[in-house]
């Protein structure tokens, strides 16, 4: 007999686009059960609501394209996108909102421009940016922590029936930092306030510091599964960390430290689940570097001199423009030739 | 004179066919800034149609005496005369219109739509022919912003014809969304114009292979249209 099996010396990838997304999706479960905790079950409606809208629209879309349902359908793709935009939303925010943004996401970032594979944006990021540059008040009324809400009353928020308390809704750590800072005129440091304010925790932001940690829980477990790429994440943290770091031991009292910046607002969400998306981010090993890096950048120049509490979406989305440059002047030599001619 | 032919294809080439907003894709700086609502997109569509109407006129009167070297010159001029009526005249009668659509009616001069017609049509036909099809142009251009205007401003705040008292005072603009709709901003802003601008071209080229299709199928009564060769 002879056997025809791969021989050992061919790496055998027994990989679909579904085992990647299932895999995606197993690596989002640590950060939402932190979330979950903090939060209460508000983010897993999010998350139910963000899901049947990105099925309904990957339908639709499928169906007008005349693509097959089934095998498209099933692929979590669309689920990936609908989990990333539930998490990056505000947990209390209404139900429209978050089906807004999920379906521009699966409607016009993923489908008008081709679809699954095809896209040049994020989709995820272009609903978090749409939205926040749309409804930006919705957008930036974050639960305050320790408010216990029962799951009545949180249905109640998201689907309108209750009135929208502003004291209900408060900032996040990032947003809180930058408006004490603003108030304060330079009367006020950056210490003190970790220090003082309740919203601070032991390194970052009261308990979000938990969920963004469960982020890098999962990315790592993702890397450890070769599911993504070291180069992207690490050209991330490198890039916001670096920067970060710069400035903070430059004037300490007006910068909060790169750790803070690490796992506040989107930094890991975005390191892990964002710049590593295969099909906006880059493709050459040298180019997710230089992508992650300079995405890291310009977060956190966005995060800390720009008007928006974060900057993870508008950064991703700049440098999705810049993905076929970076492509272009990164392309490995092909074997047996050399550099470059 | 013109022949009822000549008149048919001149209307369909404004109105669909040669769409200045949809096929020949001109004058897009105005289309983004000024559709923000529907009463805007109307009254400089208006302005535009008026102005090509008589430049076409203009130069398709001169068209003998004018030299080919410094035509391009000689048509600013021309168009720019007529600009500067319209812009005197909207300012003094319709004033509160004028300061919203600002810098826009200047331009017009600039609108590369007027030059094009001027260039490609007014300069190589008679004035009546020149007339028409400044006028369906313009009306072309009037249908898709009308169409566009009013969309974003649906999308974006709920109402239609907000700022209509500016024209005729004393008619309220419908408000058709409920007052607490919180309006989609994203859809006044320029990404919004250029997504909905993509949109309505996507409709106009479904709507043409549809009718393309319907005319091949069997059966089907052969209607040939003559290719048009007119310049863009």
């Amino acid at each position: 007999m002879i056997d025809f099996s791969t021989p050992p010396y061919l790496l055998q990838a027994h990989t679909s686009v579904r085992r990647v997304m299932v895999q995606v999706l197993v690596a989002l479960l640590p950060g939402i059960g932190a979330y979950v905790w903090l939060i209460g079950p508000s983010i897993l409606l999010q998350l139910l609501v963000a899901s049947l809208a990105a099925l309904l629209a990957e339908a639709l879309m499928l169906r007008l394209r005349g693509r097959p349902l089934g095998l498209f359908l099933s692929d979590g793709s669309a689920l990936v996108t609908a989990w990333l935009i539930a998490l990056t939303f505000p947990p209390l925010a209404p139900w429209w909102l978050i089906t807004v943004g999920t379906l521009l996401a699966i409607v016009v970032a993923k489908h008008l421009y081709g679809g699954l594979g095809q896209n040049p944006f994020n989709p995820a990021m272009i609903a978090f940016a749409a939205c926040i540059v749309s409804f930006p008040a919705l957008m930036s009324q974050w639960p305050v922590l320790g408010l216990k809400l029962t799951l009545v009353e949180q249905l109640e928020m998201i689907f309108g029936l209750a009135p929208r308390i502003d004291a209900l809704s408060g900032a996040t750590p990032l947003d809180a930092l930058k408006t004490a800072l603003k108030i304060g005129e330079g009367n006020i440091d950056i210490p003190t306030l970790l220090a003082t304010q309740e919203v601070f925790g032991t390194f970052a932001g009261r308990g979000w510091e938990w969920v963004t940690a469960g982020y890098l829980l999962g990315g790592l477990w993702l890397w450890q599964r070769k599911v993504i790429h070291w180069q992207a994440p690490a050209g991330f943290i490198c890039g916001l960390s670096l920067l970060a770091g710069a400035l903070w031991l430059w004037n300490p009292e007006r910068f909060a430290s790169p750790l803070f910046h690490l796992f506040s607002g989107g930094a890991m969400l975005g390191a892990f689940f964002i710049v590593t998306d295969p099909v906006s981010g880059c493709t050459t090993t040298r180019g997710r570097l230089i992508f992650g890096f300079l995405a890291g950048v310009i977060a956190y120049t966005i995060r800390v001199f720009g008007g928006y509490p974060d900057g993870v979406a508008f950064a991703v989305l700049l440098l999705n423009l810049c993905v076929p440059l970076i492509d272009m002047y990164t392309r490995p030599p092909i074997f047996g030739m050399k550099d470059g001619k | 004179m013109i022949s009822r032919e000549e008149f048919a294809q001149i209307r369909n080439n404004g109105v669909w066919s040669q769409n200045t907003s949809l096929v020949q894709i001109l004058g897009l700086c105005p289309l983004l800034a000024v559709t923000t609502n529907l009463v805007n997109g109307v009254m400089l569509s208006l302005a535009t149609i008026l102005v090509m109407a008589v430049s076409n006129v203009a130069v398709a009167s001169l068209r003998n005496l004018i030299p080919h070297e410094i035509r391009i010159p000689v048509f600013i001029l021309i168009v720019a005369a007529l600009v500067t009526v319209v812009d005197l005249v909207l300012n003094a009668q319709l004033h509160q219109l004028y300061l919203v659509l600002g810098i826009f009616i200047p331009l017009i001069v600039t609108n590369c739509i007027v030059l094009a017609r001027v260039e490609a049509f007014a300069n190589r036909n008679p004035p009546l022919q020149s007339l028409f099809d400044g006028v369906f142009m313009g009306v072309g251009m009037l249908w898709t912003l009308a169409l566009l205007g009013g969309l974003r401003e649906l999308i974006g705040a709920g109402t239609l014809f907000s700022g209509i008292d500016m024209v005729l005072p004393g008619v309220q603009p419908l408000q058709l969304l409920p007052a607490d709709y919180p309006g989609f901003l994203l859809a006044i802003l320029p990404p919004g114009a250029f997504i909905l601008l993509g949109c309505l071209i996507a409709w106009k080229n479904w709507i043409e292979a549809r009718m393309a299709a319907r005319a091949r199928r069997p059966g089907h009564r052969q209607t040939a249209t003559p290719a048009v060769a007119d310049g863009r």
